[in-house]
């Protein structure tokens, strides 16, 4: 499978106008990537999930094309898009656990929708069985109601249920932001187990937390207000991060063993722009140290080396540093 | 810097929503009219004004007459008086009361929670009219306070409960536990972390009683329960209908005094609506 | 589940206890003597007015002392015996009420039913079309707000006076005695049209901005739009989201079922319709407090009954009901 993104821009129309949420987002994801997107709240990460498996209003398609396996994207065609919903894009959404309606059995849910989809339950029955058993739900869960099951157990059961017909592509959306870290930890690695098994092709983890990131995904693009900032294989984001905004990043991460006596955690001054009206050309200069005039144009999304991209004047422009 | 940028979101989004200025509106006309009314007129409600009697509208008298010669218009706009006297203490005590029930039951739960269910019960099953009656055979001279007063004290169970169950829903949020982990007392909890979040639904409760008293007064004036020395447009149905102005087609006297209550408790409701949108950012139109 | 219902079954014996207790105090608190009032109204020889109190006291049982009279009372009651009219004395007052029941199940049956069904299915509809939604929506608020009084004067003045299409009194025709034929149960239909339709329009609307709301608020839950990202057709969606909206409108129909037994009093008043609403009306005018007293007892068991049913219903068709009983859920 592979994910081509090209210019996507999606805006959030209010009474105040329009909230410039994703500006013209421009990468792609391989067959048997696991890409994790990061960066702070209100960066524009859940937008583009959005955009890719359920753009409605307020949400509005300006710009852009999304092709999956070549295939273009009816992104805003909500019938055609239905098509490809779940069986060649899918989503375990952030609200996991309320995502089962109440007031009915899961296996019914389940059988319901797959029968909406032309998907007979009882031929899916026994593969669907052997899945329950590798996220360690017991099969009694499908006769039994959503609210007779914990948290964590719902959360499985979305897992489950998300990855079902084998999808080429599928987002998981904040999905270890309200676990422990051991929860967190058994959660990667179902993901990863779900690639490695070949229930997906591909990966998109959104998250803030870039700690799970390392340990699971294979590159990570980070995003900022709406742009994105730098894409390239995980190790390189970690050990040689080139674009300012991902330098501040990992360089505000706590370090183990490092104590606060020692050295204080350093945060990156001042605060992300509101996207309703914001500032032209690059949105980070505001913050960034190493600003300068060029910087009101908009960076392009280049690749300065082998699947590595950044978007940054410094990185590539006239005095870029060797 | 937070919250003053919050509340005045809050009344940007207020100020531009549709079924919040229509039904405010509403509402505020029949307010000017209760106060600008009286002014207009130069009658007292029950004046025999017209030797005629029972006359359409005219110039001069704007909502015509009674059987009596009573000018219409005049009950109208002091009886709009009542309706909201009504709707104030009436609806005000009901939502008093029940947020006192619903949320200590509410916060307290256990077994304050069990005993305050079963008043709330008690007081939905026994027939409020059987008190009301016995009350009115003893009070034969009442007025719009003691009318209020007596729907306040009866129409509580509903808000109580509603109250009730937002308060469980917002007791079992983080920010409570929170402060609660963090040795804050439980009035200040209370005060500082619940109200400012209840608010909003307590506003919106109050219309609701508000509307509810106004409908349940006029039940009430007409069949005779109501005032016995002030002037409602519930009364003014019930007279109506007694001296026959259905058979003999008065509808000047019986028409004004419904359409109001239909057109204000209309309004309360639609308002009710829109401030829910304007609270409630998912359901807001765009 | 079985300890719930037991301690739902508990609390309502509880209530029934006290409710009755209220009511039977009725009339104890009533200034004046009952019997004094009756009997002043018959004009009598002095000496036959000492013979006829004695008589009505013991007839009514005011002879004993009064916690007596509370055990009495609470005998009667598991017998079936509301006591005896005062206005419409010898006849018991089980009788007269059973009388106006049946007039109260034909008005308000047909009125709850209909306009809970009509009202949900426009509501529902409402909730995914527009242009529905902007006629609806208004329409609805006005006729919730409206007054059943109001309601039913106008549609009386209109289609009965000035039209002069329907009858804007009584059950039948007055010329009539209730036998079975044609012309009988057109004039049953034509006076019970008017009374319905105000009942009718007023319940219609509420029910149509409740049901338009639930579903608009399931339709906005996780688990719809969890659905809709799957991929998931709109109808299922739909039936997801109507299913689990009808469930609080249950409750409120089996509210009103119950308590039809208390009639539409103001409608009832209106109309000169002869079910409980119009004889409490009727009770309250001429005094009669065992009248009174027993007409409320009808209603409190029937009000205790319906809240009862509708704890059972709910538990039945809410799974979350069904389970949260047993705990916190995780």
């Amino acid at each position: 499978m592979s994910l081509q993104v090209e210019n996507l821009t999606v805006y959030y129309q209010t009474l105040r106008g329009d909230v410039q949420a994703l500006e013209k987002a421009t990468f792609a994801v391989a067959d048997g990537e696991i890409m994790g997107l990061a960066g702070e709240s209100g960066c524009g990460k859940s937008t583009l999930a959005n955009s890719l498996i359920r753009l409605v209003p307020p949400m509005r398609l300006v710009a852009g094309q999304v092709r999956l396996d070549g295939e273009l994207l009816p992104l805003d065609d909500a019938k055609r898009m239905s098509e490809y919903r779940f069986t060649k894009i899918s989503v375990i959404p952030q609200y996991a656990m309320n995502a089962l309606n109440p007031t009915r059995k899961i296996g019914k849910i389940i059988a319901e929708l797959l029968q909406s989809k032309g998907v007979d339950f009882a031929t899916i029955l026994p593969e669907l069985k052997r899945r329950l058993d590798l996220v360690e739900l017991s099969h009694d869960v499908l006769g039994m109601y959503p609210i007779e099951l914990s948290g964590g157990m719902k959360q499985r059961a979305v897992m489950v249920l998300s990855v079902l017909l084998n999808p080429s592509l599928l987002i998981a959306d904040e999905i270890t932001s309200a676990l422990d870290v051991s929860t967190q930890k058994a959660v990667a690695e179902m993901l990863v187990g779900f690639r490695d098994r070949e229930f997906v092709r591909s990966l998109i983890v959104i998250t803030h937390d870039i700690s799970i990131l390392y340990q699971m995904a294979d590159s990570i693009l980070i995003m900022y207000a709406g742009q994105l900032a730098e894409k390239a294989s995980t190790d390189v984001i970690i050990r040689a991060p080139r674009h300012p905004y991902t330098r501040l990043l990992i360089a505000s991460l706590p370090k183990v063993g490092v104590r606060y006596a020692e050295r204080r955690l350093s945060g990156i001054p001042g605060r992300p722009p509101l996207l309703l009206d914001p500032p032209a050309g690059c949105r980070f200069r505001d913050r960034c140290s190493m600003a300068f005039e060029k910087c009101m144009e908009v960076p392009p999304f280049v690749e300065i080396e082998a699947g590595h991209f950044v978007a940054c004047w410094k990185e590539f422009g006239a005095d870029a540093d060797a | 810097m937070m919250k003053r940028k919050v509340r005045s979101e809050t009344l940007y989004f207020a100020l531009r929503n549709n079924k919040l200025r229509v039904g405010l509106s509403v509402v505020l006309f029949f307010l000017v009219l209760t106060f600008v009314g009286p002014l207009l007129t130069r009658y007292a409600p029950y004046d025999y004004v017209n030797p005629l009697g029972a006359q359409p509208p005219s110039a001069k008298y704007w909502f015509g007459t009674t059987m009596f010669g009573q000018d219409v218009f005049t009950q109208f706009v002091y009886g709009l008086k009542a309706t909201f006297l009504v709707g104030v203490v009436g609806g005000g005590l009901g939502t008093l009361i029940g947020v006192i029930v619903g949320f200590t039951a509410g916060y307290r739960g256990g077994m304050v929670d069990e005993a305050l269910n079963m008043l709330t019960n008690i007081i939905l099953v026994i027939p409020t009219l059987a008190i009301l009656l016995i009350i009115a055979a003893y009070l034969k001279v009442r007025g719009i306070m003691t009318e209020s007063v007596f729907i306040g004290c009866t129409a509580w169970p509903w808000a109580a409960r509603a109250i009730r169950a937002q308060t469980f829903s917002l007791r079992s949020r983080d920010f409570v536990d929170l402060a609660r982990l963090s040795g804050m007392s439980p009035w200040r909890i209370i005060f500082t972390e619940i109200a400012p979040n209840m608010m909003s639904y307590l506003l919106l409760v109050f219309i609701l009683q508000f509307g509810g008293a106004i409908l349940n007064a006029a039940t009430l004036d007409f069949i005779g329960l109501g005032p016995t020395n002030a002037v409602s447009l519930g009364l003014m149905m019930n007279n109506a209908v007694l001296w026959g102005a259905l058979l003999l087609g008065i509808w000047w006297w019986f028409i004004p005094p419904g359409l109001a209550i239909m057109a204000i408790v209309g309004a309360l409701y639609v308002t009710n609506v829109g401030l829910d949108e304007v609270f409630n950012p998912k359901l807001r139109e765009m | 589940m079985r300890r719930y219902l037991g301690r739902k079954l508990l609390i309502y014996v509880l209530t029934f206890f006290l409710a009755v207790t209220i009511d039977w105090l009725i009339p104890r608190f009533m200034p004046g003597d009952p019997v004094q009032t009756m009997l002043s109204r018959a004009s009598l020889h002095a000496e036959a007015v000492e013979v006829m109190y004695g008589y009505y006291t013991r007839a009514f049982g005011l002879d004993v002392p009064v916690w007596q009279q509370y055990l009495n009372f609470w005998n009667a009651i598991f017998h079936g015996d509301l006591g005896t009219s005062v206005y419409l004395f010898p006849q018991p007052v089980i009788k007269i009420i059973l009388r106006a029941v049946p007039y109260d199940v034909f008005l308000l049956l047909p009125a709850v039913l209909l306009s809970w069904f009509a009202g949900n299915w426009f509501g529902a509809f409402a909730a995914r079309n527009k242009w529905l939604d902007n006629t609806l929506l208004p329409l609805g608020y006005i006729l919730t707000a409206t007054p059943y009084m109001w309601l039913g004067i106008v549609l009386a003045w209109a289609f009965g006076v000035v039209w002069g299409i329907f009858p804007i009194a009584g059950a039948y025709g007055f010329s009539l005695r209730p036998h079975l034929s044609w012309t009988f149960i057109g004039s049953v239909l034509k006076h019970w049209f008017l009374p319905f339709a105000s009942i009718f329009l007023v319940k219609f609307g509420g029910w149509a901005i409740g049901m338009r709301n639930m579903i608009i608020y399931e339709l906005e839950a996780d688990y719809s739009h969890y659905l809709e990202a799957l991929g998931a057709p709109r109808g299922l969606i739909r039936k997801y989201a109507f299913r689990n909206a009808i469930l609080p409108q249950i409750t409120g129909l089996s509210l009103d079922l119950g308590v039809i037994v208390a009639g539409a009093l103001v409608t009832e008043v209106v109309f000169s319709y002869p079910g409980i609403g119009y004889l409490i009306l009727q009770a309250i005018q001429n005094q009669d407090y065992f009248l009174i007293q027993g007409c409320f007892l009808f209603i409190i068991i029937g009000v205790l009954l319906a809240n009862f049913a509708i704890d059972i219903a709910y538990v039945i068709v809410d799974p979350r009901t069904r389970l949260g009983m047993m705990g916190e859920s995780a």
